[in-house]
């Protein structure tokens, strides 16, 4: 375990995090690795992991009829693929397929869950962590729709 | 030296008299955008010009439009430039044949300071069509490697079929001394590069941010987001070079088409450095 720890401590998300809380959290992870062109998981799944990127990068991808899977964001070393499991009904709204050979920390997202209600200081320290990556996502989004590369309207 | 302070001189006697050029070359880099080498037609040489300055190209008969030079500096038996068709102009413009004649103003504007990079980490952001504008400086970059440190160019554009200049960007890669990191909107799963807006590869940059240098061009908003992006990760305002585009017409600060804030894109610009125009790009009236 006092590797998981380390490794969960080592991760961008967790930078400054308290020990307590960081045996916490390893307390739901575990090392997960995916092959290229293998899935994380796909649309409707369950939203049952969250997974923080050690190594390699993943593909978010959405299918849109006549257009096959289309690539949305790509994600790599550091960044979360996931933030389904905050809100109910915990279920993924898209595919992520690992583009390459990718490790990742996998936390259990009800262990977190049932975690953050028992002691609302961790899951104060986890929202604050995580709402961050919300707003970039957000932010980010609304340069895409706003397609500055496409012809003029 | 704050070289982008003070407009170039216009070097031409009358600035406002085109020169006519011949098309000796037209490649076309997407399925709307051409890059023109063009020579004057009297076979005098055309005006030296400076990496990111802007000429006045005219179209006989259809009109005049600012257009960003894209070619080296350091190449002075011809002038390149890249349009992309979205008005009439740069329509006829994309329309013209190896042999046919337009007119030439300029060069105009300020330039980006890649000389006052010496010594320092360059980091050149650009989006869409403009890597255009980005390429000379890149070419002078190429061209003095062994004097700045790290290099680093982060592209961003529409989809992977949009990439501009994909074939040099690929050699430059192949050099081994550049960064180079392209970044698309939407892709099919057929691309495995990135997928996100250029402003996402800008917290991993590995630079010497506090003594970094950066030049950005594309899109306004996506330059404002990229410009607030490098600052965050601790380039000082100064050092963040900005090229603007506005609706230029006479290209020597008179007719006001180009006003911004209290002066011209065309004269003042169109490289600006980030704490002059901070202030003023997130205004609409501006």
């Amino acid at each position: 375990m006092e590797g998981l720890e380390s490794i969960v401590a080592g991760h961008r998300l967790f930078e400054g995090l308290g020990p307590e809380f960081i045996t916490l959290a390893a307390g739901c992870a575990k090392n997960v690795r995916f092959n290229a062109d293998q899935y994380l998981f796909h649309a409707e799944d369950p939203a049952d992991w969250i997974y923080l990127i050690r190594h390699g990068r993943v593909a978010l991808e959405m299918a849109a009829p006549g257009h096959g899977a289309v690539t949305f964001e790509t994600l790599g070393e550091g960044e979360i693929v996931g933030l389904t499991w905050l809100l109910p009904p915990y279920r993924w709204g898209y595919d992520a397929r690992a583009l390459e050979l990718t490790r990742a920390i996998a936390m259990d997202a009800k262990c977190l869950r049932d975690k953050c209600e028992a002691d609302h200081d961790l899951g104060y320290a986890l929202m604050k962590r995580f709402l961050p990556v919300l707003v970039q996502r957000l932010q980010t989004t609304r340069l895409q729709m706003l397609d500055v590369y496409g012809p003029r309207r | 030296m704050d070289r982008v302070a003070e407009p170039l001189p216009v070097t031409q006697p009358d600035a406002m008299l085109p020169r006519v050029a011949r098309v000796t070359r037209r490649t076309r880099e997407l399925p709307d955008t051409w890059t023109l080498e063009m020579v004057a037609a009297d076979e005098a040489p055309l005006p030296r010009y400076a990496p990111g300055q802007f000429t006045m190209m005219y179209v006989f008969g259809v009109g005049e439009i600012p257009v960003s030079i894209s070619g080296d500096a350091s190449d002075t038996s011809r002038l390149v430039q890249t349009v992309r068709a979205v008005g009439k102009v740069s329509e006829a413009l994309t329309k013209l044949s190896v042999g046919d004649t337009l007119g030439l103003r300029g060069p105009f504007g300020t330039a980006w300071p890649v000389a006052d990079f010496y010594e320092h980490d360059v980091v050149v952001v650009a989006g869409g069509l403009g890597l255009a504008p980005l390429r000379p400086a890149l070419y002078q970059l190429q061209a003095e490697r062994r004097r700045f440190g790290k290099l680093m160019l982060l592209y961003g554009t529409r989809r992977p079929e949009d990439i501009l200049f994909r074939s040099q960007l690929e050699r430059w890669r192949r050099q081994l001394d550049m960064e180079i990191e392209v970044t698309v909107d939407h892709a099919g799963a057929g691309w495995r590069g990135h997928v996100g807006v250029v402003t996402k590869l800008i917290p991993r940059l590995a630079v010497d941010a506090d003594n970094a240098k950066a030049l950005v061009c594309g899109p306004e908003v996506m330059m404002r987001f990229a410009a607030s992006a490098l600052h965050d990760i601790g380039l000082p305002e100064p050092a963040i070079h900005l090229s603007l585009e506005r609706n230029m017409k006479c290209a020597v600060g008179l007719c006001g088409h180009c006003q911004f804030a209290g002066g011209f894109v065309c004269k003042d610009g169109p490289v600006m450095r980030y704490d002059k125009v901070r202030c003023l790009l997130g205004l609409k009236e501006i």
